[in-house]
């Protein structure tokens, strides 16, 4: 029998939500990524989300996978494709399903479809596993790759592009390339002798992924930073910042031995605490080695006392926090945008950091190498603010390039140096920009070495408690913040014609403040986006604040941090500057931001 | 040609001078002042240029202690408790550095206990002094971890807990080199320096420093008058720069010497029992019966030579990490493809 009976003549092409419904630690991952990227290789735009719960196995969790002819990549609002295989959300699932949409389940699962406004498709899932080659302790894993010989025959999609994802997932390895691909094979066979196409949704080749790679921010940003020449890695385990570390284990040993000695050029330690992980990141750092921590909130918190010491006693170093939601423990699988204020004035007194906000996998990569030459020449701690979304979810992005400036060590003197210079204080300001030059241990010049302290210190860094010598101190450090803002990668701006309204926004959200900006132009309402990229701002942000007639910030918090920091940057400005913030730990959507824009302006 | 040696200076042809440090702020008589001079002698002894040294510390009347020595040795005075974790870090870049970290009671095994435990477990090679005085000093005299049960101290009333005792924590904790000493003790502390200096991995110098203001009382076990009452050495301990001969003849039996992996050695001459710093099985045992007899056992308590150091375990090229020049950090233009092409 054939799939197709009769022709759908109002097909929907490229352009639907599909969300897999299953239990945590099932292995519906490889299924979930084996659709997405057979998918990417059709040359349709696509994105996949996993939102899952903090647990091992046994809970449920849901991933979505959206495919938009006109590249859009944010979460969307509405699941028209979904696929039940955990009981315990079968009824939950169905009915999250939009109206005209396509419910496939699990037909071991014994319960009622219950909705007449969706069409329903029974997978035999127990039953193909069953028959597969599949040893039994697998075939809880391979059950999930029915659903996607299933979807590939009702919404059709290449059989040859699912062989190609799973030849990528298991590294050609050919064993388990044969029982997953042969389990698709079956389930696709199954379902074209079995179920009768009427629903409209499908999909078909394009040519919109050319040129493109899929990857997370999370192995952009270790990428990243082996590009930038990373030396010292410390880190200790924490979801969603995990696997930028992991990554930089699975690729240095490849990218890193010394062409000169094949030795390596790096270290990684596993700390006992994220306390030691920035210690030693300092230590490091101070040292002369291009140092990098990666963690999340809670790690942040427990790091807040070194960030503090680094920006005082002016050492550089890399720390990447992949963001999930908070206060405390939290949501630890959720993401968020809510450690803005957090690392921008981490720790006590006056501390002041530059804070690095990409906004895709492609620029995790760029800011990853780029992070540390802000850091040297800077001379302080340097964030680089990711999140769970962007860090651990698989984007579509462009290709990473290789950097286009040479490794900058900013203001190092060797011995050389030092014995052309009659008056080196290591914190002494010569140049006026408030960089201060260093020297490194193993300098053996008589006059090289210095004593680095977080108590006071004069420009000779000898211990100081002298109102003047502390007041200058401190004063130099905001002369070289100021510095740094000018220094920082400058905003992204996409316009509208004519638009006096303005959104800011910063890092995951791009995509769906991107289609927001789109559909807000088809209402009727054009309006600029201005992308951060970094903090503190430059001119051109308060350019763009004070050139819209109100400006909205976008983001993902309760109380609208990046908000309250534009407020602060434009104080004449404040009562236009709107906080539109949205805090439930899923990415933002377009409809929501649309939405959230249309009823002010429409109030 | 014979050359002259100059008797003002040593074989790298530096002065004592060039070893010291600021003028001390710390109290008059503080142990801490002692152990200071020590580490200079030993440096200036063993001919180390102080370029060649990295000064660590916490916080505390300890931790202060480094501006006083090596003024032309790089340092970093870090965080109450978290030396071990930025001298981790630190010497990564220079592994040909060798980094005397200095620390305090409070330092270590209050806030500092966990970095303490994991920077034994790794085996950094570093000179991990402990300026032990049972008390905080830079606050004002509370009791610390290592204060005796029933101390009184003024103010504070008498300590309820029991102590910990750093050299037990450290052989648990799998120290290559564990030693005790007392400041009042100057000559055997400057001998275990050299040792420890010598020593390819963590060496734990559990120093009885009395604190003069707070803590000096003569039935305090932290006191100058306490450790030389109660001081047992466990032997008479030289140590032997590398090419040097060994001038003294011991009996047999009479003496045992450890080979350090610089070629220097260490002869400890037989005082009372035999006692072996090889053999971690016995030392809990006479920790324990020291303890009984309320008796400051010092000497080199345990050494293990041939346990792998840190950096025994990366790989790392012979030139400093720190030294690198950027062609040989950043991986060449023509791997991003191949990069790009792993991504899918």
């Amino acid at each position: 029998m054939f799939g197709f009976c009769y022709m759908i003549t109002d097909s929907i092409i490229n352009d639907f939500s599909i969300t897999v419904g299953t239990v945590n630690g099932s292995g519906s991952q490889t299924s979930n990524l084996t659709l997405q990227r057979a998918l990417f290789k059709m040359g349709i735009p696509v994105s996949g989300k996993n939102l899952f719960p903090s647990n091992i196995q046994g809970l449920p969790t849901w991933y979505t996978i959206r495919v938009s002819k006109d590249g859009y990549l944010a979460r969307s609002e509405t699941t028209e494709v979904m696929v039940a295989m955990n009981a315990a959300t079968f009824a939950e699932d169905q009915a999250a399903v939009a109206p005209g949409g396509v419910f496939f389940y699990a037909d071991d699962i014994e319960q009622a479809i219950t909705r007449s406004d969706i069409v329903a498709y029974p997978m035999p899932v127990e039953k193909l596993a069953r028959e597969s080659d599949a040893p039994p302790n697998l075939r809880g894993y391979i059950a999930n790759m029915v659903y996607v010989g299933v979807l590939a025959h009702i919404l059709d999609i290449h059989i040859d592009r699912i062989r190609q994802a799973l030849d990528f997932h298991f590294n050609g390895k050919e064993k388990p390339i044969a029982l997953n691909y042969g389990v698709v094979q079956n389930a696709m066979a199954w379902a074209a002798e079995n179920l009768v196409k009427t629903d409209p949704f499908r999909v078909q080749a394009m040519d919109a992924t050319d040129g493109y790679i899929m990857a997370s921010g999370n192995t952009a940003g270790a990428l990243g930073a082996i590009y930038g020449g990373v030396q010292f890695v410390s880190w200790y385990p924490i979801t969603p910042a995990t696997s930028l570390a992991e990554s930089l284990n699975q690729y240095l040993p490849m990218l890193r031995k010394d062409p000169a000695t094949g030795k390596n050029t790096y270290a990684v330690i596993q700390a006992e605490d994220e306390l030691a992980a920035i210690g030693m990141a300092v230590g490091a750092g101070w040292g002369g080695l291009r140092s990098l921590t990666s963690t999340s909130g809670p790690g942040l918190s427990l790091m807040t006392e070194y960030a503090g010491m680094a920006y005082y006693a002016e050492v550089p170093l890399v720390i990447w926090d992949i963001q999930r939601m908070g206060p405390s423990t939290g949501l630890p699988t959720r993401t968020s945008q809510g450690d803005v204020n957090l690392v921008y004035y981490l720790s006590q007194g006056d501390t002041m950091h530059v804070v690095l906000l990409p906004g895709s996998a492609n620029e995790c990569f760029e800011f990853g190498w780029r992070a540390f030459d802000y850091a040297e020449r800077l001379q302080t701690p340097v964030f680089v603010l990711s999140d769970l979304d962007l860090g651990m979810n698989v984007w579509m992005t462009p290709p990473f390039e290789y950097p286009n400036t040479e490794i900058d060590r900013g203001k190092v003197l060797w011995e050389e140096d030092l014995g052309k210079i009659e008056n080196w204080g290591r914190y002494l300001d010569p140049d006026g920009d408030g960089i201060p030059y260093r020297t490194l241990p193993g300098n053996r010049h008589p006059r090289g070495a210095y004593f680095a302290r977080g108590t006071g210190h004069d420009e000779y860094a000898n211990y100081s408690e002298d109102p003047d010598v502390w007041e200058r101190g401190m004063e130099r450090l905001r002369a070289k913040f100021e510095t740094a803002r000018g220094m920082m990668p400058k905003p992204e701006i996409v316009t509208k014609d004519e638009a006096d309204i303005g959104v800011i926004a910063f890092g995951s959200t791009d995509p769906a403040v991107r289609e927001a900006q789109d559909h807000l132009a088809d209402d009727g309402l054009p309006i600029d986006y201005m992308r951060l990229r970094a903090l503190p701002v430059c001119d051109e942000v308060r350019d763009f604040v004070r050139s819209h007639r109100r400006v909205y910030v976008v983001e993902m918090n309760r109380d609208g941090q990046l908000h309250q920091i534009l407020s602060l940057e434009t104080p004449d400005r404040a009562a236009n500057l709107k906080s539109l913030s949205k805090n439930n730990g899923l990415p933002l959507t377009a409809d929501w931001i649309e939405g959230a824009i249309l009823a002010e302006e429409r109030k | 040609m014979v050359t002259q040696r100059n008797p003002q200076v040593n074989l790298v042809n530096l002065s004592k001078t060039d070893y010291r440090g600021d003028p001390t702020t710390l109290c008059q008589g503080c142990g801490h002042n002692s152990i200071s001079s020590q580490i200079i002698a030993a440096c200036y002894e063993l001919n180390i240029p102080p370029e060649k040294l990295v000064k660590f510390s916490g916080i505390g009347c300890s931790s202060k202690a480094p501006t006083y020595f090596l003024n032309r040795s790089f340092g970093f005075n870090g965080l109450h408790g978290r030396m071990p974790s930025l001298a981790t870090g630190a010497m990564f870049a220079d592994t040909t550095l060798i980094g005397i970290g200095m620390s305090g009671d409070g330092d270590t095994v209050s806030i500092g206990m966990g970095q303490f435990k994991h920077v034994m477990r790794r085996n950094l090679p570093l000179v991990y002094i402990v300026a032990n005085n049972g008390v905080y000093g830079l606050t004002k005299g509370q009791f610390s971890a290592t204060a005796e049960e029933g101390l009184a101290l003024k103010g504070q009333g008498q300590n309820p807990y029991m102590p910990i005792d750093i050299v037990w924590e450290a052989v648990v904790g799998r120290a290559t080199f564990v030693a005790r000493s007392f400041a009042g003790d100057p000559k055997q502390v400057r001998e275990l320096l050299k040792a420890a200096l010598s020593h390819r991995g963590i060496a734990v110098l559990d120093i009885i420093s009395p604190c003069v203001t707070f803590n000096n009382q003569d039935d305090s076990h932290h006191s100058y008058a306490w450790g030389r009452n109660h001081e047992i050495a466990l032997h008479e301990l030289a140590y032997v720069p590398p090419a040097e001969e060994i001038m003294v003849e011991y009996a047999e039996g009479e003496s045992k010497e450890v080979d350090m992996h610089d070629g220097s050695r260490i002869v400890l001459r037989k005082l009372g029992a035999d006692y072996d710093p090889t053999d971690r099985s016995k030392i809990l045992t006479m920790l324990e019966e020291a303890n009984r007899k309320q008796e400051l056992i010092t000497g080199l308590i345990y050494i293990n030579t041939g346990q792998k150091s840190l950096f025994n375990l990366y790989h790392l090229p012979d030139e400093p990490l720190n030294r690198l020049s950027p062609d040989r950090i950043r991986p060449p233009r023509e791997t991003i493809a191949k990069v790009n092409a792993m991504m899918f």
